[in-house]
């Protein structure tokens, strides 16, 4: 890793491979701003990067005191990357509070630059400190630079007439400027956007290009700073590209799939964090025919959804696990009425109100077991920010094909956290497209027809969706058991357990259509052959099988290439579906010696693999509200090679296999 | 309004070859009938008819209408039907719901889809008492109901649904009661055909659980000198050949007075369109509960947009305004840049 503040050659300006920037500050100081604009920025300038916000859910924590400080780390590269970096290499810190709760991040001989205005007896006291801590060794072995950004923002912003409380809110435009200059960030697109954005109030406008200008002109003639760096643009696939976050990615995603399916979109849903960007993103696209309903609660987003889904439209429900409580018992009733429905949950850490501002992984068990009675609903996971735009593609893909809810989960990391995507060619979308029923679908016994709600399609065990509207298939439908076929209410035993089988046999056999385990193993012994579709068979010499799905992909990946480097055989598979699983996934599973799963909850995925296919998966968990580093990840799967002897995985997989039999 | 183009029908058409399960007796049936004569009237197509229902007796409701029909959860019609009636403003959609599934489990719900105006017919079936579980309180119980769950008596104060639809905003709000199908009929016909959320409050009697909750007002010999039966633009008047009506004091209050004592003249004009509810909610007071004289009838009928209405009209304005959404622009709307 190249550390800025190692680099001591005094060139004008020097390349590094890739830098990590944590800019951090109180609430109210503009820190998520700052981060989006420098993101913004180097995405144009064409450098590979991943972001990670870290906010309170307090709007606005006392000023001043750890509950209230507001970080955004990027990390940029010139090179493919996969994660927001383990640890930022330069601090940013606005106050003294921003600076204790961060810096045990930043390793030792990292770059902290302070805004040295905020460092007075105040705001230690606010902090909790009882010590400045620029004088109690707390930074000794790091590269401190002190700038005055408050007093040098307020002297900037004097020729606009701007009151000094309203000035000094432009301290981190100095600070956007001051790191703009230190990472040779061009200067015109955010002189552009200020413009642009501030328009309506060219005080302020004016006031945040004066800071900004400060900024960068105070790195480029201070010598406090010996030189600059730069990080060239990343030798991505070739292509138009556009930066993206998790949640503009699956509202984009919503549009796209109302548009492949040619339905119109319908949205209900309830303000909660982190999924209501979903809604507000929604909310402005009306000319695409998106209807959004911001409902009374989460109960009656999730049940308009459905009424709009029974009325032929593209249903979809935003929430994150408190709202997924709520709507349970109507995930229930459309698993009941076989009508196609999206719910997507971006988790955020719990249980109860939790962390709401923070991310976890602990909603998988609630959505594969989350409802009474048997009540299977298919399961899909994105991995990074821009697969949040596939992966819900994908959630209606099923819903359609099988007349299903479905549940697409993200986290707090992908939706607010961002990376460059190259835009895919519009016309090679898949269409979605699926027929509304129009005539009677039943024969009867004396040569007459008429229309069975639940005769089902052969190969898909489908439902017709048949809609309002529909001249002479007028039926009714609801939550008591139903009649196989002719969807009549009925309280027979053996049909009740015939329908409880059939849902749960439509369920599983999505699994035909979703493809093999994506397995990345380079240890696959050469002439084990792959099998039909391309599919990994066989023999590997790897040592260890890391399993993952959802947003810890960009970590393990990560982990994974370095262990290799230094010679470990580490395969890894992540997973996309989570129910149905992939149809290879036992087989996959069986190969190695060892199983590892990290995931941010106490171990879900593995309980599942290990109650379906009997292996020896074991959890690697962290629930801190933050993801997994890569670090951490090496470190973990360095244990398990060490901790778990083969032999011992190797004679319960065999056993497994003598019991599996022809698999 | 009469539309060429639908095919006219009989009340056959409307009924299904499920059999009807409400208990002999039951205040239920009379609405059904009701209902399935008053739909060859009013010129609608079974197609582009929705029930949906929730939980409980009166929720089975859709499965004997030969139209869609939605047979949902506890509380939930209303938020349901919203979504059909957002989605599709073509369609006729009608909530059929109780006093427990509308006023407890669903309150919430209820009260949104009115104060929204969405294009609803809401049918509330009010017995007084949960059927479906057996017998339990319901929240328009009356207080010191002794039921199975309140063997001391029930110690809270029941709703009214006429003043909750009110205080909901509601743009149509009326009472009718399921002795007198004609009145049942005429109320729902112009529920019916309010455009917006229309709430109809219908008495009707569980005789298994609550016989005769409606008798003190609805008992043949009590009838006329107990129902007020509320007419637009007229003066507010019942009993025998008219001998009582309802009068304001100079206090603002209302109060039943004998017309011979009073005079004509002052008797209060029934206004269904004036702005305020203000009055009508003093009219939905003026018994306090169904065992002294009581309005039935049209409370309340304003005009304001819908909400399914409103929805629409954004959507078209933005098409308008920027053109049909184009997939590979929104795309592109964050800004991009190229990769050689």
């Amino acid at each position: 890793m190249t550390d800025t503040a190692d680099a001591a050659t005094a060139s004008e300006i020097e390349d590094i491979s890739h830098v990590v920037i944590r800019f951090a500050g109180d609430s109210g100081d503009g820190m998520q701003l700052t981060g989006d604009r420098f993101t913004s920025v180097s995405a144009a300038f064409g450098n590979d990067l991943a972001t990670l916000p870290d906010y309170p859910a307090e709007i606005r924590a006392p000023a001043g005191t750890l509950a209230g400080v507001s970080a955004f780390q990027i990390h940029i590269s010139d090179h493919d990357i996969l994660t927001p970096g383990d640890h930022p290499n330069v601090l940013v810190a606005m106050n003294p509070a921003a600076l204790v709760a961060n810096l045990a991040d930043l390793p030792r001989g990292g770059t902290v630059i302070l805004n040295a205005d905020a460092f007075d007896e105040r705001a230690y006291a606010k902090a909790g400190l009882a010590l400045d801590p620029r004088q109690d060794g707390t930074l000794d072995g790091y590269a401190v630079y002190e700038v005055p950004m408050t007093s040098l923002t307020l002297k900037a912003c004097e020729p606009t007439g701007a009151k000094p409380r309203d000035a000094e809110r432009s301290k981190n435009f100095f600070a956007l400027g001051l790191i703009s200059w230190m990472y040779t960030r061009p200067t015109e697109s955010t002189l552009a956007w200020i413009a642009k954005r501030f328009g309506a109030k060219p005080m302020v406008a004016e006031a945040n290009r004066r800071s900004f200008i400060a900024g960068y002109n105070f790195g480029e003639t201070t010598e406090l700073f010996d030189h600059a760096f730069e990080v060239h643009p990343a030798p991505l696939a070739p292509g138009t590209y556009t930066n993206i976050s998790g949640n503009t990615a699956l509202a984009w995603g919503i549009i796209a799939a109302g548009q492949l399916a040619n339905l119109p979109v319908f949205l209900g849903s309830y303000p909660i964090t982190p999924a209501s960007d979903i809604l507000h993103e929604l909310s402005k696209h009306k000319n695409f025919g998106v209807r959004t309903l911001q409902a009374e609660d989460e109960i009656a987003g999730v049940a308009a959804a459905l009424g709009a889904a029974f009325a032929g439209q593209l249903a979809f429900t935003t929430t994150s696990g408190p709202g997924i409580d709520l709507k349970a018992e109507t995930i229930g009733l459309a698993v009941s009425l076989e009508l196609p429905l999206v719910i997507i949950d971006i988790q955020r850490g719990g249980p109860s109100t939790g962390l709401p501002t923070k991310t976890e992984q602990a909603d998988l068990l609630h959505a594969m077991y989350g409802r009474h009675g048997e009540c299977p609903v298919p399961i899909v996971a994105a991995r990074t920010p821009s697969h949040c735009f596939e992966a819900v593609i994908e959630g209606v893909r099923i819903a359609l094909k099988y007349r299903t809810p479905v549940f697409v989960l993200s986290d707090g990391y992908l939706a607010n956290g961002s990376e460059p995507w190259r835009l895919p060619d519009v016309a090679d979308l898949p269409s979605l497209a699926v027929p509304f029923a129009t005539e009677a679908n039943h024969l009867n016994a004396d040569g007459t027809t008429t229309f069975w709600p639940y005769e089902r399609d052969e190969k898909t065990l489908a439902r017709p969706w048949a809609i309002p509207g529909t001249p002479g298939l007028e039926h009714r439908i609801g939550g008591i058991e139903k009649a196989d076929g002719t969807g009549n209410i009925s309280y027979d035993p053996v049909n009740h357990e015939h329908m409880v089988k059939l849902r749960a046999a439509k369920v599983a056999g999505i699994a035909a259509t979703i493809g093999p385990t994506a397995v990345d193993d380079p240890y696959t012994v050469a002439g084990a052959g792959a099998g039909p579709g391309g599919r990994t068979a066989g023999r590997t010499e790897a040592e260890i099988l890391v399993l993952g799905w959802g947003s810890t992909w960009g970590a393990i990946t990560a982990a994974a290439g370095v262990l290799r480097g230094r010679g470990r055989k580490v395969a890894t598979a992540h997973l996309v579906h989570l129910n149905p699983f992939p149809s290879d996934l036992g087989d996959v599973l069986r190969r190695y010696p060892r199983v590892l799963v990290p995931e941010m909850n106490l171990g879900q995925l593995s309980r599942l693999v290990r109650a379906e296919f009997l292996v020896d998966a074991r959890s690697y968990g962290k629930v801190q509200g933050l993801p997994f580093t890569a670090a951490e990840l090496e470190t973990a799967i360095n244990a398990a090679l060490d901790a778990v002897p083969a032999v011992s995985a190797v004679s319960a997989v065999s056993a497994v296999s003598a019991v599996g039999g022809a698999r | 309004m009469t539309d060429t183009s639908v095919p006219l029908t009989t009340k056959k058409d409307w009924c299904t070859d499920q059999e009807v399960r409400w208990c002999p007796g039951c205040g239920d049936y009379s609405i059904l009938t009701a209902v399935q004569m008053l739909l060859p009237e009013l010129g609608v197509r079974r197609d582009h008819t929705v029930f949906v229902s929730g939980i409980g007796c009166s929720s089975r409701f859709p499965y004997y209408m030969n139209t869609y029909g939605v047979h949902s959860i506890h509380g939930r019609a209303p938020a349901l039907a919203t979504g059909i009636a957002v989605a599709r403003p073509d369609l006729d959609v009608w909530v059929i719901t109780g006093d427990g599934d509308g006023l407890s489990i669903g309150g919430n719900h209820l009260i949104h889809a009115l104060r929204r105006n969405v294009n609803l017919t809401i049918l509330l079936f009010n017995n007084q008492i949960y059927g479906l579980t057996k017998g339990q309180y319901s929240p328009t119980s009356e207080i010191g109901k002794v039921t199975k769950s309140t063997p001391f008596g029930s110690v809270d104060t029941p709703f009214n649904p006429i003043s909750l639809a009110l205080g909901a905003e509601a743009t149509f709000v009326a009472r009718t009661h399921d002795l007198d199908r004609k009145h049942m009929m005429e109320t729902i016909r112009r529920a019916h055909d309010h455009r917006g959320a229309a709430f109809v409050e219908i008495y009707q009697n569980c005789n298994v659980f609550n016989d005769g909750a409606f008798d003190a007002i609805l008992g043949k010999e009590v009838r006329a000198d107990n129902l007020i039966p509320l007419v637009d633009g007229q003066p507010i008047r019942f009993g025998e050949d008219g001998r009582l009506g309802v009068v304001m004091q100079p206090d603002g209050r209302l109060r039943i007075a004998e017309v011979a004592t009073v005079g004509e003249d002052a008797l209060l004009i029934h206004d269904e369109a004036r702005e305020s509810a203000g009055l009508a909610f003093q009219l939905s007071h003026l018994a306090s509960g169904p065992y002294e004289p009581t309005p039935v009838g049209v409370f309340r009928a304003v005009e304001r947009p819908t909400y399914d209405g409103m929805v629409q009209g954004q959507l078209i304005s933005a098409q308008e305004r920027q053109g049909p959404g184009d997939l590979a622009t929104l795309l592109a709307s964050g800004g991009t840049w190229e990769v050689a």
